[in-house]
């Protein structure tokens, strides 16, 4: 029925076809990015795609929107 | 009634309003926008020795480096437009042109040091491992350019009295007042402002104010995109870093579509990669082959920048003069009206010293530099 | 290769003018970031009922229509290219007078860059949240009304435990029944705007009657209260919305009184921001809808300013689903009849264009009319009032990305700014990620402007790599499309162009 992800070594169960940011908040993590001047905790904002608040990186790759990304089973998010 | 009337709140007509002021005068600046609207508002904020051929116009740059210095120094460090020493590093892709950059540098004789191939990650570590070296130039500095526009004239409002400068934006010059050919003021959508000079410092649209005297200024644009990125959270990039190519595309006179790799990291974290020329009028329609071949340059020098994203993109239009050079001083053929316009892509770095030499001659001062590659009846044919 | 017509939006009007245009005969590509088709209105989940605890939302049948919007997009992915997971940054004229339009797609090797060129282009790219700035409005746990949607109707997740929905606009009704039915406590929806507006406006009662009373009686069955000229004026907490103060608002939403409500989450929207930049990269022209937004400006045939761009839906103003998909219809009918002309001999100009204004039906062409006024009398009836403003403080963020507070904005003012694009050169607001998408209304609220038409030349970010090699591909190459491709199978990118050497 579910699938783990990683989050910053974290184990995050995935329902198949959510977002990586859907799965982040159902699981309680509602903030995984801190801003670069104020240091401000931020996670889904618009949820989708618009604001770019929910940007994480997954598999090393450039940071992306997490409410668009859907999570695939291993996938290793990293957050900053 | 004004000492001096500017025409053009971008960075120019605000370092002519600041030294005007400076200098005991009373002015009174006009923008038919807002403070930094046109090309100013469209720049890199480029302060730059490196790229200027031995002559007039390098003089006039390192002047004005000087007094970009001293406005940022007199005024908290950074000016309030975030002045940055970065330095400017320009590369050679083959030791044929890295010769060729030692040897301009050893023309120029601007302060400058020679970096061999070995050691440019000193520099800068991300470079590319394959360029033949490079010529640091540790007078390059950058400002953000609408914010030294904006800040200069506070600064000039601030320092030499409140009535000394007026600020009229949302304001548009739609003629020049005369009196027996003489300019007397200027004619506005908001009435008429008289003043003692009139300077035109409309920039990119500097032939328009030009033709409003009747007088012909052969000003065109010359347009150019940036591409800015993500904001990073680490500079990735110290320096203003540049290709040998910029050198000779800058002095080019070519219509077609030029394009050299120039990228540099901003205070905000983005790196800004231009630079690209060409004539095509006002068109701001945005060119994918242009940005894209800006893209491949800046990833060629910097390949860790291949999986950085573009956020957006602008383009500006270069004022731009078939010499090259800007136009700066009374027009012979309407006593009263002067002009500080035709910078091409160098108006930031130009600016003070612009500024600076014409509150000079309007003072009734002999200005620092002579000022007559820069006159502006060079373009008539009497003038020949 | 080059298509009869390109769609960039998979939502209910793009689907309706890909499906029409491609059953014609046409050689049609839609393209959407989403992995699913649908839009914001049609979202739903991967695997339905996989979700524990089943959310109504998420089930085909609970939003109406959805049940034949996912035929209609089968029907499409049988027969036309369907490219999910593709941001499309770019549509642009091409020398030879086609249209190219760019897009990434991700890849495991890093983003793929992606270029269709066809003869038309259909814009039908939707609407997003249009946010209001107050006082804590970047904490963590304070979404869009659509985000959290999005989130229970695209994952089958409820975005919190204690929700307060805030804004203006009959959208928030959904989104707080939506809520509730998936086990949300739903303390309050907060409509800032002086009644429901319904009521008042015989048109309105006449179209959506039916809809307003269901929503009516499921907010009653979850014992959620609807208070008139209430609003959230701001949210408190350390790392995330832990209460808000929600204010009583005079007619002009100036605050009267307030009162603190813990809470968890809330859910915030005063109405859409059509996403229309496709358009004016394109030079299509714009005009100000009802509520205030730019919008493209386009005929009977829902033709654009700009010869062989079309628009439908919300990107030619707000006004729902159901006139999303029938503008998408008619200009799928408008495309086709373009079409037609082309092949049917010389061009003289003027062809093309009474083609199609005879290709649409006039039962369509009311129906059309209808839903239009329906919409701007929705519009007119949930204005935003200045007295937004005024919950401001001067560290309140404006901007989101730049982190750039009310003070900055007036000290950009102070110093000569006297337009949003002044204000966002001197300070900043609107140059982050979202380029001004989430701040700009406000911003221009601040600035005291109507909105202007979004200069965004580049859409979507695009990694350098890839717009490296967007050039080339802009010279000719473009995605080989295989002709039936499966709606959750975008066909691959065969030839990914080799890298400039500069």
């Amino acid at each position: 029925m579910t699938f783990p992800i990683t989050v910053d070594g974290r184990s995050v169960p995935v329902v198949p076809g959510q977002t990586i940011g859907a799965a982040l908040h159902a699981a309680g993590v509602r903030s995984w990015r801190s801003t670069r001047f104020g240091g401000r905790p931020r996670g889904l904002f618009c949820g989708i795609g618009v604001c770019f608040d929910c940007l994480v990186s997954v598999n090393g790759r450039a940071p992306e929107r997490a409410c668009l990304l859907e999570a695939a089973p291993g996938d290793e998010v990293t957050t900053s | 009634m004004s000492d001096v009337i500017v025409v053009g709140a971008g960075v120019v007509g605000a370092a002519c309003a600041y030294y005007a002021a400076r200098a005991g005068l009373d002015v009174t600046v006009i923008d038919r926008g807002p403070v930094a609207g046109g090309t100013t508002g469209s720049g890199e904020g480029n302060v730059l020795v490196s790229d200027k051929e031995p002559g007039p116009e390098l003089e006039l740059a390192v002047l004005s480096n000087r007094l970009w210095r001293s406005l940022a120094q007199r005024y908290g460090g950074d000016g309030g437009f975030e002045f940055e020493a970065k330095g400017g590093l320009v590369v050679a892709e083959t030791p044929e042109i890295q010769e060729r950059l030692a040897g301009l540098a050893a023309k120029q004789d601007v302060e400058h040091t020679l970096v061999p191939a070995g050691s440019l990650r000193d520099y800068e570590p991300h470079l590319a491992g394959d360029l033949a070296g490079g010529v640091l130039y540790p007078q390059d500095a950058q400002v953000q350019p609408m914010l030294a526009a904006a800040a200069l004239l506070r600064h000039a409002a601030r320092s030499y009295g409140q009535g000394a400068l007026r600020l009229r934006l949302g304001t548009a010059v739609t003629g020049i007042t005369r009196s027996g050919g003489r300019a007397t003021g200027v004619r506005t959508s908001k009435g008429d402002v008289r003043g003692g000079a009139v300077i035109n410092a409309a920039g990119t649209w500097g032939g328009e104010v030009a033709a409003l005297a009747g007088v012909d200024l052969p000003i065109l644009p010359r347009r150019g995109f940036i591409l800015v990125t993500e904001p990073l959270r680490e500079p990735l990039i110290r320096h203003k870093v540049y290709t040998a190519a910029y050198v000779t595309n800058v002095a080019s006179d070519s219509p077609e579509l030029e394009t050299s790799a120039v990228v540099e990291g901003t205070p905000a974290g983005t790196v800004l990669i231009g630079a690209s020329r060409e004539r095509v009028g006002f068109d701001r329609t945005t060119s994918v082959p242009v940005l894209a071949r800006l893209a491949g340059q800046a990833v060629a020098l910097f390949p860790t920048l291949r999986d950085v994203r573009a956020i957006r993109s602008y383009c500006g239009f270069r004022p731009y003069c078939p010499d090259h050079l800007p136009v700066i001083g009374p027009d012979p053929r309407m006593p009263g009206l002067y002009h500080a316009c035709g910078h091409e892509g160098a108006g930031i770095g130009l600016a003070p010293a612009t500024g600076h030499l014409l509150a000079q001659l309007i003072a009734g001062h002999r200005p620092d530099l002579d000022l007559s590659p820069f006159r502006p009846g060079r373009f008539s044919e009497e003038d020949q | 290769m080059t298509y009869d017509l390109v769609v960039v939006g998979g939502g209910p009007a793009g689907v309706a003018g890909a499906l029409t245009a491609v059953r014609a005969g046409l050689r049609v590509a839609l393209v959407d970031s989403g992995a699913r088709l649908g839009g914001q209105y049609f979202r739903h989940c991967a695997v339905p009922g996989a979700v524990p605890g089943a959310v109504p939302g998420a089930v085909p049948g609970a939003v109406p229509g959805l049940g034949r919007f996912l035929r209609q997009a089968r029907a499409l992915g049988e027969r036309a290219d369907v490219l999910l997971r593709h941001q499309v940054w770019s549509a642009a004229r091409e020398p030879d007078a086609t249209l190219a339009v760019h897009g990434v797609t991700p890849s495991p090797e890093g983003e793929r860059p992606v270029v269709l060129r066809t003869r038309r282009l259909l814009i039908a790219t939707g609407a997003y949240d249009r946010p209001l700035p107050f006082p804590g409005w970047d904490l963590p746990g304070v979404l869009t009304a659509g985000g959290a949607q999005a989130l229970l109707k695209g994952s089958g997740v409820v975005a919190g435990r204690r929700v307060v929905v805030s804004g203006t606009g009959p959208f928030l009704l959904p989104a707080a029944c939506g809520l509730a039915g998936a086990g949300a406590r739903v303390l309050g929806v907060y409509e800032a705007g002086g009644a429901l507006g319904l009521a008042r406006r015989p048109l309105l009662a006449l179209d959506k009657a039916g809809e307003a009373a269901r929503y009516a009686v499921d907010l009653a069955r979850h014992r959620v209260p609807y208070r008139t000229r209430q609003a959230v004026v701001a949210a408190h907490g350390e790392r995330e919305v832990e209460a808000v103060t929600v204010a009583r608002l005079d007619k002009g939403w100036n605050i009267i009184a307030t009162r603190v409500v813990e809470c968890d989450t809330v859910a915030a929207g005063y109405g859409f921001v059509p996403q229309i930049e496709l358009g004016t990269q394109l030079g299509c022209g714009t005009r100000h809808d009802v509520d205030g937004s730019q919008v493209l400006t386009v005929d009977t045939g829902q033709r654009t300013t700009v010869p062989g761009v079309w628009a439908a839906g919300e990107p030619t103003g707000v006004g729902g689903w159901r006139l999303s998909e029938l503008e998408g219809r008619v200009a799928g009918l408008a495309v086709v009849a373009d079409s037609r002309a082309l092949h049917a001999g010389p061009a003289t100009g003027t062809a093309p264009r009474e083609g199609a204004a005879r290709a649409v039906p006039g039962v369509l062409v009311r129906r059309r009319v209808r839903w239009r006024r329906f919409g701007e009398a929705l519009q007119r009836a949930y204005p935003v009032k200045p007295g937004w403003q005024g919950w401001l403080r001067d560290d309140t963020l404006v901007c989101r990305c730049e982190e750039v507070p009310l003070a900055r904005v007036r000290e950009a003012q102070d110093l000569g700014a006297t337009d949003a694009r002044s204000i966002k050169l001197l300070a900043r607001p609107g140059m982050g990620w979202c380029q001004g998408r989430v701040c700009g209304y406000a911003l221009s609220c601040l600035a005291g402007e109507p909105p202007q038409p979004p200069r965004r030349p580049i859409a979507q970010p695009v990694t350098l790599g890839a717009l490296s090699e967007s050039g080339e591909a802009s010279a000719g190459v473009t995605v080989d499309g295989t002709g039936g491709a499966r709606a959750d199978d975008p066909p691959s990118h065969p030839n990914p162009p080799t890298r400039r050497n500069s």
